[in-house]
């Protein structure tokens, strides 16, 4: 809710919310602010790689083929002569862009979905259940392996059928959430206030269930990360000539005794961004425990 | 027996150290029930752990200070000699005995073990022992009860286990943390009466720890009452209730709701009659009646007090008036409408007009909400302000309910329970309605605040002209404020009477059961 401006009081006390008291103790976590600087620098470089790479993607010298890293070519040349560096900023925007979009289009049927199931309760809570349920039952690699078979190898696909599985547990997680937050009286006391079920949701349990949906949402990110190079690994994932850290990992991985900087540099990158964001993850976690917020 | 000498204890934490306990000195002697009173955080509790070690270090610290028990300096002893203190010596009764009993051993197993660590004894003697204690404490039948576990028995049952299971190594002192806070009223007096029992017939020491006065007036011999760590007072316990001298305690006393407020009974139409109300709950198979055939009526302008104890369904009542659980059958017409029979539409409009306050001021808050989002909320919802208007309404409110207006951005946690509950009640008004339903809104406040919040109600109560329910397992303090009484048991009605004629002629005896387990009888004797 927007607050319409107090004006005739002046000495009005702003306090502090519980988010600003969550980000006063993440603040305190350095290893949580080193995850969080890496990944906002990452994600800079991901939005600016067209104008900022040293060379052009498509670039490519097979006369040169693959050299270690030089002056010219900081991370060196795959067997291509294409630049390492170039290489690996491009396939820093697929694979971040996979992280990020797939696990918005899970935060964003999972919270819906367990939200709603949780509030209804009953027999809309058991069906909505069951069916997350039985999707879980699903070899959920084997689904993505179909997916990709039957639909041809897309991006825009691949970001849904990750993002397909990954909501299941945070409808879950918001479900229980709910469930526990509705027996407060808090919300007894917005029902007999009149307010509409929808209201109720989006204004009282949902901003007090995200806690662990963030903590979680930074542990997701790098397993659809993971699940991308791995399908990527595969070859059922990002296809040349687009590229992503998982598949220059595959190719690194090919050649990584005669040439190991193919191999050493795009897992440096892909290492760096998952212990960020499991820093941070861990940080959250504790900054949003309420329970020591109290104090 | 037991002397504390200049006791200090403080706690280190992350924001600084806060000194819990700060200099006390008392003595508890054998034979006699010493009492130390205090609110919450005045540090009562911290005080009495130390003395068996209970306290963790870090975070706390034991700045200064002596405890001699028995010519020994309990704070200087080691882990192992503690050990063996605690349970032979000094034993501890808690106050929740849902959570000390261990739920997957048998009663008998728990008894027997403190007794068996202590002292080389064989089971068949444990085992007697455990029974004839058992038997001591009031257990029916403890032959065939024995090997039962927890959960079979009531909450004052598990009480008595408790106080057995203290007593079994025939400690010289017991010290009992809020023994009773968490019991219903009657259960309470017999658990009181009991302890005082047994302290004569054994005559050991017990250091009682109570937030309660009351509580104490009918047992306690030396009353130490502490303030944020320090002790404001010491006497025996009439002197301390005949002519206390410091501020704080003369305050603490006046503070035990005691008379009632005088009657006025209005003649005006009835607001709300409840006809034949029930409402059960599933458990399984079966139902659980919370709710059973009730009737009765409010007039307007009237304080209706509901009374009775845990799992009488008082507040499943007021619950189902407010449409917040389905009920099974009846009516509740309020001013010619049957509520249980509105549309969604009509219902939300019927809510501004039918309020609700709750027990707990730490769960009834959003947390995520200031005290202008909160106030502001029903006021914009229901259309009585806009966006323009509603600044100056809210802070109307917030004068009303004595919330001073500079915390008007400020978050729940960052206020005391008793703001919280202000800001809960102001909440309720806001929509200026007829009829509040209060349920046990001073129930998780200290005494102090419970008056100060009791006196608000009253005076909101006639400015704003409210019909109220109000929901109270306490009669002491349901007297202060009802004019009218009915009490509960087990979901149906025992007695409805006028409040004055309820106090002096009860007529179920029930209500008399209820009425001489009031706390403070004693206390009451030397008032009138």
């Amino acid at each position: 809710m927007t607050t319409p401006v107090i004006a005739n009081i002046i000495e009005a006390e702003q306090g502090t919310s519980l988010w600003q008291d969550a980000w006063l103790r993440l603040s305190r976590n350095r290893l949580a602010l080193f995850g969080l600087a890496v990944l906002v620098l990452f994600i800079l470089i991901a939005t600016l790689t067209p104008w900022i790479a040293p060379y052009s993607y498509t670039q490519h010298n097979l006369d040169l083929g693959a050299t270690p890293p030089s002056a010219a070519h900081w991370l060196g040349t795959d067997i291509f002569g294409r630049d390492m560096l170039t290489q690996i900023m491009y396939g820093g925007r697929i694979s971040l862009a996979v992280g990020f979009i797939a696990t918005a289009v899970a935060l964003l049927i999972g919270i819906t979905w367990g939200a709603i199931a949780g509030y209804a309760g009953g027999r809309v809570d058991a069906v909505m259940m069951r069916m997350v349920d039985i999707i879980y039952a699903l070899p959920f690699m084997i689904f993505i392996v179909l997916l990709m078979v039957v639909f041809g190898r897309n991006m825009l696909l691949l970001f849904l059928a990750i993002g397909a599985v990954e909501w299941l547990t945070m409808a879950r997680i918001m479900r229980s959430q709910v469930q526990s937050l509705r027996q407060q009286e808090f919300v007894e006391a917005a029902i007999s206030l009149g307010l509409s079920p929808a209201t109720i949701v989006r204004r009282h349990l949902i901003p007090n269930a995200l806690g662990p949906i963030i903590v979680y949402t930074t542990l997701t990110i790098p397993s659809v990360m993971l699940l991308e190079a791995f399908l990527s690994f595969l070859g059922l994932g990002v296809q040349p000539p687009q590229t992503s850290w998982g598949l220059l990992i595959s190719f690194g991985a090919e050649s990584m005794e005669e040439y190991p900087w193919l191999l050493l540099y795009p897992g440096i990158a892909m290492t760096l961004t998952l212990f960020s964001l499991n820093f941070l993850g861990d940080g959250l976690r504790d900054a949003l425990d309420v329970r020591g917020a109290k104090d | 027996m037991l002397t504390v000498e200049n006791l200090g204890i403080s706690f280190v934490t992350r924001m600084g150290t806060n000194k819990a306990v700060d200099g006390i000195s008392f003595t508890v002697e054998a034979g006699k029930i010493t009492a130390i009173i205090g609110e919450s955080g005045s540090g009562k509790s911290v005080a009495c752990y130390s003395l068996l070690g209970l306290i963790p270090q870090p975070p706390g610290r034991i700045d200064s200070g002596r405890a001699l028990f028995e010519g020994q300096d309990l704070l200087q002893l080691t882990e192992a000699q503690l050990r063996e203190t605690r349970g032979r010596d000094i034993a501890m009764v808690f106050q929740d005995p849902m959570t000390c009993l261990n739920p997957y051993m048998t009663v008998g197993n728990q008894l027997m073990e403190p007794l068996r660590y202590h002292k080389k004894v064989s089971k068949a003697q444990a085992r007697e022992r455990a029974l004839e204690l058992l038997e001591e404490v009031g257990i029916r039948d403890p032959a065939s009860t024995i090997d039962n576990y927890p959960h079979q028995f009531s909450g004052g049952m598990r009480q008595r286990v408790m106080i057995a299971m203290a007593l079994i190594n025939e400690p010289k002192l017991l010290i009992a943390d809020e023994p009773t806070t968490a019991l219903d009223v009657t259960i309470q007096a017999q658990i009181l009466e009991l302890l005082a029992a047994l302290q004569k017939k054994r005559n050991i020491g017990i250091l009682f720890i109570s937030h309660d006065l009351a509580v104490v007036a009918d047992i306690a011999d030396t009353i130490v009452v502490m303030q944020e760590g320090k002790i404001v007072e010491t006497g025996n316990r009439d002197d301390i209730f005949r002519h206390a001298q410091q501020p704080y305690t003369q305050k603490l006393l006046r503070a035990i709701p005691t008379g009632g407020k005088s009657e006025v009974l209005p003649k005006s139409e009835t607001l709300l009659s409840i006809r034949n109300l029930s409402t059960w709950f599933r458990q399984g198979k079966t139902h659980v009646k919370a709710v059973d055939d009730v009737s009765f009526e409010i007039r307007r302008g009237e304080v209706l007090g509901l009374v009775g104890e845990s799992g009488s369904g008082k507040s499943t009542i007021g619950r189902s008036i407010l449409r917040l659980v389905p009920i099974t059958s009846g009516e509740v017409i309020f001013d010619g409408t049957d509520i249980t029979a509105l549309a969604a539409r009509e219902l939300k409009n019927m809510r501004s007009r039918l309020q609700i306050i709750f027990q707990d001021p730490f769960a009834s808050l959003n947390p995520r909400m200031t005290v202008f989002d909160t106030l502001a909320e029903p006021l914009l919802l229901h259309g009585l302000d806009n966006r323009s208007t509603v600044g100056a309404s809210v802070l109307r409110l917030m004068d009303d309910v004595g919330l001073a207006r500079s915390f008007v951005r400020k978050y729940p946690h960052e206020f005391s329970g008793g703001q919280r509950q202000r800001i809960a009640i102001g909440r309720a008004l806001a929509t200026r309605p007829e009829f509040v339903v209060a349920d046990e809104p001073v129930s998780a406040l200290d005494v102090t605040i419970q008056a100060q919040i009791l006196d608000l109600m009253r005076e909101l109560g006639k400015e704003y002209s409210l019909t109220i329910l109000f929901i109270s397992h306490d009669l002491a303090v349901v007297r202060k404020l009802a004019d009218r009484i009915v009490v509960l048991q087990k979901g149906k009605i025992v007695e409805q009477a006028r409040t004055s004629e309820l106090f002096e002629q009860p007529q179920q005896p029930y209500t008399r059961q209820l009425l001489q387990s009031i706390p403070g009888r004693a206390l009451r004797a030397n008032a009138t």
